[in-house]
């Protein structure tokens, strides 16, 4: 609870020091734009229909990518967690791409995809789809030889070890690996709709005008929107489902 | 003949070429019903015996019969439980005593009735809805048991199960593992490398010798049942055996210490 209160102090502070500074006119406000001009322009662009349509768009567009990701991934992360093989030949590129930043797929996407809003769910894919492989197969590798040999002693044999075995021991690193690929696919997203229209007026596309139209209470507005939507589905969806299963597979004490 | 082991070996090859004979030309029979403890110096092979009975490991030659079938791999009519509980944490008690029961294709109604028949014998009946990180290592090792006793099998194989409990504990799984043997009837192969845990379990004793693993010695036990660790005539028995074994660890140790020497 004092954590809470020093930390809205913080933010409380910090606004109230950006709103002195800008005050003090150093810099004019299209460079600099007001904490108050930030709040107007976003009840400006919720109340014009503007910012809800761009965050469903975005989050469409997050979903669709992320899901494949998840999909791609994991299947991915047990072949590589399983078979050393693939592990040797298909980890070792999993490893090297992970140095690729994923917006760098877009130019090769557009060439693919055509220019669609594919190109970019393509490189939201690219963003996620590595590290959740990556922790997937990580989990799947460190299943516990104890777990195995017990489920095997009780006559579990070939999918059921999986089913019932590897991927439930490998449950808490499939988890983080899905909360790193879903801030990997949201950075990939923003990147790509900076870059690339798609077609359709996303959180991505709202920076951009932003920038065009010298509106930079629009831009910060956006980028605002952008952390706290971050943030959001952080603290409501992957820190208590994450806690939970540390907790039970015995990983951590409770808090 | 229950169980039948027929000069058994398993040799443990490590790097560059070296070998380690973990178990030489074990033979040995149980009848059914029988509880038998395994008990040998540490590094004797007994646990590697267990395995291989569960058909976890393959050995190198010799063989391993269950009513006279020659066994090939892991099967239900020989569970093992380990010195670990090695209990699922994602599942909560009940789901882990049905583990076998649910991978055979048990009906869920007869499931739960098994379930719940051998939660109420270790004692757990009131936790059958908590998580393994909510039990004491005690009752940990309770549900493993239950685990393996709910798929009935005709040989339970148990690799030190108490070796990392506390003494009380330990003492009353042994009276509770005693009367459990009793109401069952089950087959036990009890590994220990504790002489008077042998001698408070088992019927029969067999003793391993260090490294490679061979049958040394068999003793029986005949003293009335319900036995404890500390009953005197028990006590007394254990003595001569404990000669025994002192000599094995120490030519255990001085093997060590030759092995050293030829590094050196």
């Amino acid at each position: 609870m004092k954590n809470w209160l020093i930390r809205i102090g913080f933010f409380v502070l910090l606004i109230f020091i950006w709103e002195v500074v800008v005050r003090l006119e150093i810099w004019p406000s299209y460079i600099f734009p007001s904490f108050t001009s930030v709040m107007t322009s976003t009840w400006h662009g919720f109340s014009d229909g503007s910012y809800p349509l761009a965050i469903l768009v975005s989050l469409r567009r997050l979903a669709m990518g992320y899901g494949i990701s998840l999909l791609l991934g994991i299947t991915l992360g047990l072949f590589v967690g399983r078979i050393p093989i693939v592990q040797k030949t298909v980890g070792s590129v999993i490893l090297g791409l992970q140095a690729l930043p994923s917006v760098c797929w877009l130019p090769l996407a557009l060439l693919w995809f055509g220019l669609s809003e594919k190109a970019i769910i393509f490189v939201v894919i690219m963003g996620a789809v590595l590290s959740i492989s990556l922790s997937t197969a990580d989990g799947i590798h460190n299943t516990p030889p104890l777990f195995l040999q017990a489920a095997k002693t009780m006559g579990a044999a070939g999918f059921q070890l999986y089913s019932r075995v590897i991927l439930p021991a490998a449950l808490p690193s499939i988890v983080s690996g899905m909360k790193l690929g879903w801030s990997f696919a949201w950075r990939s997203l923003m990147a790509g709709e900076l870059l690339y229209y798609g077609g359709m007026a996303s959180l991505g596309h709202l920076l951009t005008m932003g920038r065009e139209l010298n509106d930079m209470a629009q831009v910060i507005s956006v980028m605002l929107i952008i952390v706290l939507i971050g943030l959001l589905v952080d603290f409501l969806v992957f820190a208590p489902v994450e806690s939970r299963i540390r907790e039970r597979w015995g990983l951590e004490t409770s808090r | 003949m229950k169980l039948s082991v027929q000069s058994l070996t398993k040799i443990f090859l490590h790097s560059h070429r070296e070998s380690t004979p973990a178990l030489r030309n074990i033979s040995f029979d149980v009848k059914a019903g029988e509880f038998i403890c395994l008990l040998g110096p540490s590094g004797c092979g007994k646990s590697t015996l267990l395995h291989l009975i569960a058909g976890l490991e393959k050995a190198d030659s010799g063989r391993i019969l269950v009513d006279n079938q020659e066994i090939t791999g892991p099967g239900r009519n020989r569970v093992l439980i380990f010195q670990e509980p090695a209990l699922f944490p994602w599942l909560n008690v009940m789901d882990n005593v049905a583990f076998g029961l649910n991978c055979a294709g048990v009906p869920k109604k007869d499931q739960t009735k098994k379930v719940l028949e051998y939660l109420r014998m270790v004692g757990l009946s009131s936790f059958r809805e908590a998580y393994t990180h909510e039990l004491s290592g005690g009752m940990k090792q309770r549900v493993a048991l239950a685990r393996a006793l709910a798929l009935e099998p005709d040989i339970l194989l148990m690799d030190e199960p108490f070796a990392a409990l506390d003494a009380q504990t330990r003492d009353m799984l042994h009276t509770e593992m005693q009367e459990i043997w009793q109401k069952t009837g089950t087959t036990i192969l009890f590994v220990t490398h504790n002489v008077r845990e042998a001698f408070v379990l088992g019927d029969r004793v067999l003793l391993l010798s260090a490294r490679p693993g061979r049958l040394k010695k068999e003793f029986r036990c005949v003293l009335p049942r319900p036995r404890h660790i500390e009953d005197f005539a028990l006590v007394e028995a254990v003595r001569e055996v404990l000669e025994d074994l002192r000599e094995e660890v120490l030519a255990a140790n001085q093997k060590d210490l030759d092995h050293e020497e030829l590094a050196d």
